[in-house]
């Protein structure tokens, strides 16, 4: 049994994981940098302890400080949250060896995950269908031009153990290709410490559906749904639900199908999503698979009565998954939106000091927030202050609930994202269920072009 | 004196001009790096550098001097 769990994050994800180990009474301990000294999250754990200055490399990356505080704080599991550390196998291993369990699957699946090429191949074994694409080790404009034509245009050039939409680009034809990848180079050379890129034919349209995967130490897996993601913009999620509107009964089966197959296959432990893109014609693709909790987690609890971080620690535990529980009361409906520290028409970042920060206590609306009145929000992590949940008897419930909730939010101080989230929930395209990741990017000219 | 700053708090990535060069209005001199986030800061006016005042990993705040232009 775990008894005293460290959060190796910040923000609204350790406060949401303090959470659960309250109810579950297991003590816990935050980390917390030099700008996250007032941090909510730094108040929410039983104890806290610095980890060092505010840069991430020194701090909330630096596995060795992280350790030492486990230790002296006799933590017995680390749970790493999103980012961060959370899918790097060799934090994992000195986890382990350091005799503290960590939550998360094993290394040798989340290094195989991590790279995509090597997921990519495991995939086609399991037998789902994955986007056709290629590795390009070779630098060499004419090479790379060739293997993109036998592809077909329009592809999509990426590093090949990038993440996070860092360095991706899309291409439409060889004299664009020409221009873009000295730069495409460059940027996986810098972020990712490696010039091989990955090039993959660009799938027009599509929904970004991905589901959630659970698996035990016993052999079991199952698949816990799928939310659609499909509002994006920059390749960061902005909107996300559960179920996902207006996909039949049969795609959504062949995605639990392939999700379970595609976990089973390479023995997967714990939670991880798997993504996919599914396109107008309902064909499904393998994306990629994220080996820890997501971000977008609670649309699912909501809608399946799962306390996903419960479960998280129970599997860690070695318990089965025929063996766990599903607390609370699920809803047919579930919305989150992601509230951004940005200009709302730029999607350029607003650091700055909270001012105001005010929402509503409304029925039906859960809010995992990171951030309070009067903290200041710094430039050195990522823009995202909270999340907000609404859930509903109906996706337009659920839709609505958030709507009058961000209509009385009062925030000053810095930008947010806000007034898009509403315009982008009162959209017509948005309404009916039939945006696709194309949907920000048409949103920005569509207003743009009346201004 | 012709300055250019900065729009918003953040690093320094990439500097993309050095002492004695010639720019134009409109052209990238500096990337800073927010909130995970590339941010082109551009001159807004032509110019020659005449000093930088930042380099690739210093940490600038709002409205920060990161080179001058005679």
């Amino acid at each position: 049994m775990i008894k005293k769990l460290l959060v190796a994050n910040r923000g609204e994800i350790a406060v949401r994981i303090f959470r659960t180990c309250e109810r579950l009474g297991i003590r816990t301990v935050a980390v917390f940098s030099d700008a996250d000294e007032e941090a909510v999250h730094t108040k929410a754990a039983d104890e806290a302890r610095w980890i060092g200055p505010a840069r991430v490399k020194e701090s909330y990356l630096n596995a060795d400080k992280i350790l030492e505080v486990a230790k002296e704080t006799g933590a017995d599991a680390i749970h790493p949250g999103y980012g961060f550390l959370s899918e790097n196998p060799d934090f994992s291993r000195r986890v382990k060896e350091a005799g503290i369990t960590f939550i998360g699957p094993a290394e040798n699946i989340m290094e195989t995950m991590g790279n995509k090429i090597a997921a990519r191949e495991a995939m086609i074994e399991a037998g789902v269908p994955v986007v056709p694409g290629a590795t390009l080790k070779s630098e060499n404009e004419d090479e790379v031009a060739k293997v993109c034509a036998e592809i077909g245009y329009p592809v999509m050039i990426k590093a090949a153990s990038g993440g996070g939409g860092i360095g991706m680009q899309r291409v439409d034809h060889k004299d664009e290709l020409v221009k873009v990848l000295p730069s495409v180079i460059k940027k996986a050379e810098t972020f990712f410490g490696s010039a091989e890129l990955y090039v993959e034919k660009f799938i027009e349209n599509p929904r970004h559906i991905e589901a959630q995967v659970f698996g035990d130490h016993h052999g079991n897996v199952v698949c816990l749904g799928e939310r659609d993601c499909s509002i994006q913009r920059r390749n960061q999620k902005i909107i996300e639900e559960a179920p996902a509107p207006k996909l039949s009964d049969e795609t959504r089966k062949s995605l639990f199908a392939y999700a379970e197959k595609a976990a089973g296959n390479i023995g997967y432990t714990n939670a991880g999503t798997i993504e996919f893109l599914v396109d107008s014609d309902e064909n499904i693709y393998f994306l990629e698979m994220n080996t820890r909790l997501q971000v977008e987690h609670p649309v699912t609890e909501e809608v399946t009565g799962i306390d996903l971080v419960e479960w998280q620690i129970r599997i860690a535990e070695e318990k089965r998954i025929s063996d766990l529980e599903e607390r609370n009361m699920s809803y047919e409906h579930a919305i989150e939106v992601r509230v951004y520290a940005e200009d709302p028409v730029t999607f350029f970042p607003s650091p700055g000091k909270l001012k105001r920060w005010s929402f509503p206590q409304m029925e039906d609306i859960r809010y995992d927030s990171g951030v309070e009145e009067g903290v200041q929000v710094t430039p050195f992590y990522d823009p995202m202050l909270a999340k907000i949940i609404a859930k509903g008897s109906s996706r337009q419930d659920a839709i609505e609930k958030m709507s009058a909730c961000l209509e009385k939010a009062e925030v000053e101080g810095i930008k947010t994202n806000i007034p898009m989230l509403i315009e982008t929930l009162q959209h017509d395209v948005f309404k009916e269920g039939s945006a696709t990741t194309q949907f920000v990017q048409q949103y920005v000219i569509e207003k743009s072009s009346k201004v | 004196m012709k300055e250019v700053k900065t729009s918003m708090a953040g690093n320094v990535w990439k500097v993309q001009v050095t002492q004695g060069d010639q720019v134009t209005a409109g052209q990238e001199v500096v990337i800073l790096e927010s909130m995970k986030m590339e941010i082109p800061i551009t001159a807004e006016e032509d110019g020659v550098v005449e000093e930088l005042k930042v380099e690739e990993g210093s940490f600038v705040n709002e409205d920060d001097v990161l080179m001058t232009l005679k």
